[in-house]
């Protein structure tokens, strides 16, 4: 076979090539090394979600560990963690000398968690962004405006409802009554919906009324938005 | 716990004090003491279709205005045990209705009922807001029709946002659809609309579909609610919804075209 396929042999092409990489890992952060009660708490773990529990790789760490027994048995821990599912690819905190205990059972230590002295997380979260979530239908007669951000609306716009955003407009339902998007001026705002049977759609002051829809655009998933000032409504495809 | 329901609609003359009537008659008729309050103040008719009109002393107004108590103004029903009708005055204006005597009223029947049904005018001004502010439930009557489909729209929206269970937070009032005089052969022609149709635009649970049938007219005019003319197709669609209400799992009715039989051809009904 190799023979066969002189360039897997040649020099340009070797077999492997190294690449960093980043991934979501989950960490068991270990607080005592007391076996029994560790079995007993992934028993019951385990119940709670059996799909998660199967070989997924974890961390061990060692950060807040109530009691630090320097010679903690790493190879039972191993065993006991592959037993109910778990395969530990690593280890990361504790001691010098844990973290030689480790790697003498194959777990590598792996560099500390950002929080030993890193960057601190800011003591309050700033909103990501002005969007509002309306999570019911908009009735006939009803109006809801977003000032400086988007519009989400879980459900249909009615027939005499009115949706009104500075920002983008996103419509996870019917879309049967008027919705305005970027009604301060922003050329850039979009309106998405379900199914678009709109009475008005308008995208910063440029309008169309359901009279002049194209009658191939009317029950479609789309988007609206403009282009050289013109509205355009494009179909949503999966 | 008493429960509150408002049978509402925003259009006119839809079917509401028809559907009061006998959505009342027929928690009565299995066991629960039932009142049912007329709010339309100025164009009284629930005791007409109840057939109480000739036993009306004292009404809704006068008990806000402490003109009357509550034992004073309940006419009770002489056909139906614990059914209790609470008219409205014909005299009075809308105005006549407060937040505050509403609620003092219905919080003294929630001690003796178990169910308050309350019957609410067309439109959306005062007397409509008033009958749907204190709601734990609504009934939303709408025939399948364009201009009826968007004003319960329209009412569903209100019931989500000023009603008391909106303003104060708690869960929101519970919405149950009646399609009233359906027409399954027009829907077909597509004269009206469809019950899917009008499921899809508002999107709300459907707890019956009430066929039109000339039986209502011939029997509020007798002034007996036709839940009682259990041998009719409406009656019966009421019979269901009251169940249907209380919990049981029926399939609906008088949605689709009906072969007529060889003994009905021979007697008609409907
Ligand atoms: N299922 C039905 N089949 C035929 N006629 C009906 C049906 N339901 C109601 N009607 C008729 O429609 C008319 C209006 O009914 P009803 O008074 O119950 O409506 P409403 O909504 O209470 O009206 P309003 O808004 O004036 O209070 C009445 O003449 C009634 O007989
Ligand atoms: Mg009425």
């Amino acid at each position: 076979m190799l023979l066969r396929s002189p360039h897997l042999a040649s020099e340009e092409t070797p077999p492997f090539e190294l690449k960093g990489s980043l991934f979501t890992l989950t960490v068991l952060h270990l607080f005592q090394m007391d076996r029994a009660a560790i079995e007993r708490h992934l028993v019951e773990k385990v119940k709670q979600a059996p799909s998660f529990f199967n070989n997924t790789p974890v961390v061990i760490d060692l950060e807040e560990m109530t009691d630090s027994p320097e010679g903690l048995d790493f190879n039972g821990l191993y065993e006991l963690l592959r037993t109910h599912g778990m395969v530990p690819v690593g280890m990361r905190n504790g001691t010098p000398i844990q973290q030689a205990a480790a790697r003498l059972a194959g777990l590598p230590a792996l560099p500390e968690s950002r929080a030993n002295g890193g960057a601190k997380k800011p003591d309050k979260t700033e909103p990501a962004s002005h969007s509002r979530i309306v999570n019911h239908p908009v009735r006939s007669g009803q109006q809801i405006y977003a000032p400086e951000g988007d519009l989400i609306v879980l459900g249909a716009v009615s027939a005499g409802a009115e949706v009104i955003a500075d920002g983008n407009i996103h419509i996870y339902g019917v879309l049967r009554g008027r919705a305005l998007a970027g009604v301060r001026g922003d050329a850039e705002t979009r309106i998405f919906c379900q199914s678009l049977e709109a009475e008005l759609v308008s995208i910063a002051g440029h309008y169309r009324i359901s009279e002049q829809f194209d009658s191939a655009d009317r029950g479609k998933a789309a988007q609206i938005h403009l282009m050289e000032n013109r509205l355009v409504i494009e179909h949503l495809t999966r | 716990m008493a429960t509150v329901i408002v049978v509402t609609s925003g259009k006119g003359g839809v079917g509401k004090t028809t559907t009061s009537a006998s959505f009342a008659t027929g928690l009565a008729q299995r066991g629960y003491r039932t009142v049912v309050i007329d709010f339309d103040v100025g164009l009284r008719n629930l005791d007409l279709i109840m057939g109480c009109e000739r036993r009306v002393v004292y009404d809704f107004v006068n008990v806000i205005n402490n003109e009357a108590n509550l034992n004073q103004s309940l006419i009770r029903d002489k056909r139906v045990e614990n059914l209790y009708i609470l008219p409205a005055s014909q005299t009075r204006d809308k105005d006549a209705l407060t937040k505050e005597g509403v609620e003092r009223i219905l919080t003294e029947l929630k001690q003796g009922f178990d169910y308050i049904v309350c019957d609410s005018p067309a439109g959306i001004e005062r007397g409509a807001l008033m009958a749907l502010y204190f709601a734990d439930e609504a009934l939303v009557v709408t025939n399948p029709e364009v201009s009826s489909v968007r004003d319960s729209d329209r009412i569903l929206g209100i019931l989500a946002s000023r009603s008391r269970r909106a303003e104060q937070g708690e869960n929101p009032v519970k919405e149950h659809l009646v399609l009233a005089r359906y027409a399954p052969e027009r829907a077909d022609r597509g004269d009206m609309l469809s019950v899917d149709d009008v499921l899809e635009i508002l999107g709300i649970p459907l707890l019956g579909v009430i066929p039109e049938s000339s039986t209502v007219l011939q029997s509020s005019n007798a002034g007996v609610p036709v839940i009682l003319e259990d041998s009719s197709e409406a009656g019966a669609a009421y019979n269901d919804l009251v169940d249907r209400f209380l919990g049981k799992a029926l399939p609906h009715r008088f949605t689709s075209i009906q072969k007529k039989g060889f003994l009905k051809r021979l007697f008609g009904g409907g």
